[in-house]
């Protein structure tokens, strides 16, 4: 169970974050939607400890989050980025298998690469884009390796940031579809965020819409497409007019 | 504006110069503490040793012959002044081991090294691969810093060396071909003029300049902004902080070295 609670954070005089207070129960795949600036990212990377809230709490399993337990929960935990951020000097397969060639629970070489290519075949690729380079693979292909790489060690949660961003439908498609097979035969939980609501339609067990810094709203996809909400409405269908203020 | 403002943004650029500075000294206290605890990243020390050292080899070289042989030159023409032209060897030895080949060798490192490294880590900041590092449970001080910092600590003193030998076999082949000095007295002059201060000094220079080099692009790569503008500002940054470093800790080790 993952738990935030009155989460702030400001950069500046840019309150980004004024208050979230979110839960995630094990094994659901919850879709935070929102537009571009709205905190997304910042949410996500305050739970993962990249960023450090100025104030709330985030509680892991009911316990608040330490540097030794954020630790704990790190290993337990996988991330696709938004562009990847693949490493680009390792080959695809070191990458993916980067924690099994490091640290403490570090496997031969071989084991590794063997780890690293059944993970590749997973989100179908083949043995063959192993001894490339992340520069030499198209962008939907480097999505790809990012999720393989994410759910490499088995995670009990994963994080997607923007797991379609760039990509044509078709990809998106893909890589959604991969997602939440993943996530449904692997039992993990899941927190995606994202604007591209083919995503949240595909992935989502629950949808939580971040807006002006705090959950405006959460329910189910079959609640969000029932929402009054106003904020909601304009923001999954797309409308230039309503209450979310857009720059022309 | 009032009399006093000048004063005061004086003050305010140097409070924020003694602020960097102690944020620097924390930092590198932090990268070299996680040289020393495990796990230790050996394929990345490796890789380091061999961008840092190996691949710097033919500009160190090239650098050190050709200041050697012009620095041969000058002493020969200055000299030559007051009758003192059978100093060249040694002057050239001294030169060349005590200033010359350690500072050429830092700045060098200072524009070959620092800035692949800010540019390197700067562009890992701003596509997210820092953050994949913290996520895959990898310190990234320890990944990234501490084996480029402990490869600049160990090779540089090595590239030293190097430079002080081809520097000083500039000067010998400018010698014995253009200013009439023989092999057997030039190279013997050399050798017998020199101490282990002079030797000793070269080296830890070299090693206070490789660690200088490799934690300033480190840390300018770590805190770069967004951005192409920011790999651009952290890799310019880089540059000069490591050559105005090396320069000053030139100056402060010769003052430990060679003061009365």
């Amino acid at each position: 169970m993952i738990r935030l609670q009155d989460i702030a954070k400001s950069f500046g005089s840019n309150h980004v974050l004024a208050g979230v207070t979110l839960e995630v129960a094990p094994g659901e795949s919850l879709v935070v939607i929102g537009g571009s600036g709205s905190g997304k990212s910042v949410l996500i990377k305050c739970i993962l400890g990249l960023i450090r809230p100025d104030a709330g709490r985030i509680l892991i399993d009911g316990a608040a989050i330490t540097p030794r337990g954020r630790d704990a929960f790190l290993a337990r935990t996988g991330v696709l980025f938004q562009g990847g951020a693949l490493f680009d000097s390792l080959p695809v397969w070191q990458n993916v298998a980067f924690r099994f060639l490091r640290g403490p629970g570090a496997l031969p070489r071989d084991a590794a690469r063997a780890r690293a290519i059944d993970r590749l075949a997973r989100v179908g690729l083949g043995a063959d884009t192993a001894d490339r380079l992340p520069a030499e693979l198209s962008g939907g292909m480097q999505k790809r390796v990012g999720l393989a790489r994410a759910i490499a060690a088995d995670p009990q949660v994963i994080f997607f940031d923007e797991p379609t961003a760039g990509l044509d439908p078709i990809m998106s498609g893909v890589i959604n579809s991969l997602i939440r097979s993943i996530q449904r035969e692997s039992g993990a939980t899941a927190v995606t965020i994202t604007h591209d609501m083919s995503s949240v339609r595909r992935i989502a067990d629950r949808v939580a819409m971040l807006h002006e810094g705090v959950i405006r709203w959460s329910g189910t996809v079959a609640e969000m497409d029932a929402t009054s909400d106003p904020y909601v409405a304009q923001f999954i269908h797309g409308a230039p007019e309503g209450p979310i203020r857009t720059l022309r | 504006m009032s009399a006093g403002a000048p004063l005061a943004a004086l003050g305010r650029a140097v409070l924020a110069l003694l602020a960097a500075t102690g944020r620097f000294t924390i930092w590198l206290g932090q990268v070299l503490s996680h040289v020393v605890r495990p796990p230790f990243h050996t394929r990345e020390f490796g890789a380091a040793l061999m961008q840092i050292g190996f691949l710097s080899l033919p500009v160190v070289g090239l650098t050190a012959l050709f200041t050697g042989g012009a620095l041969a030159l000058q002493i020969y023409a200055g000299s030559s002044r007051f009758d003192a032209q059978f100093a060249v060897p040694q002057i050239v030895a001294i030169g060349v081991v005590r200033e010359l080949g350690p500072v050429m060798v830092g700045l060098m490192i200072a524009a070959r090294v620092t800035s692949s490294i800010a540019a390197e880590i700067a562009t890992m900041r701003v596509t997210e691969q820092i953050d994949a590092l913290v996520t895959l449970s990898t310190h990234p001080l320890k990944y990234l810093a501490a084996p480029r910092v402990l490869a600049g600590l160990v090779v540089v003193p090595l590239l030293v060396a190097v430079g002080d030998i081809l520097g000083i076999l500039g000067g010998w082949l400018v010698a014995v071909t253009r200013l009439d000095f023989g092999t057997r007295e030039y190279l013997q002059n050399t050798v017998d003029f020199l101490d282990a201060t002079d030797i000793t000094s070269s080296l830890v220079k070299g090693a206070a300049f490789g660690l200088i080099a490799a934690a300033t692009g480190c840390w300018a790569g770590m805190n770069a902004g967004r951005g192409a503008i920011g790999v651009g500002q952290a890799t310019k940054s880089s540059v000069v902080m490591a050559a105005v470093m090396v320069l000053a800790a030139n100056l402060l080790l010769t003052e430990m070295f060679f003061s009365r």
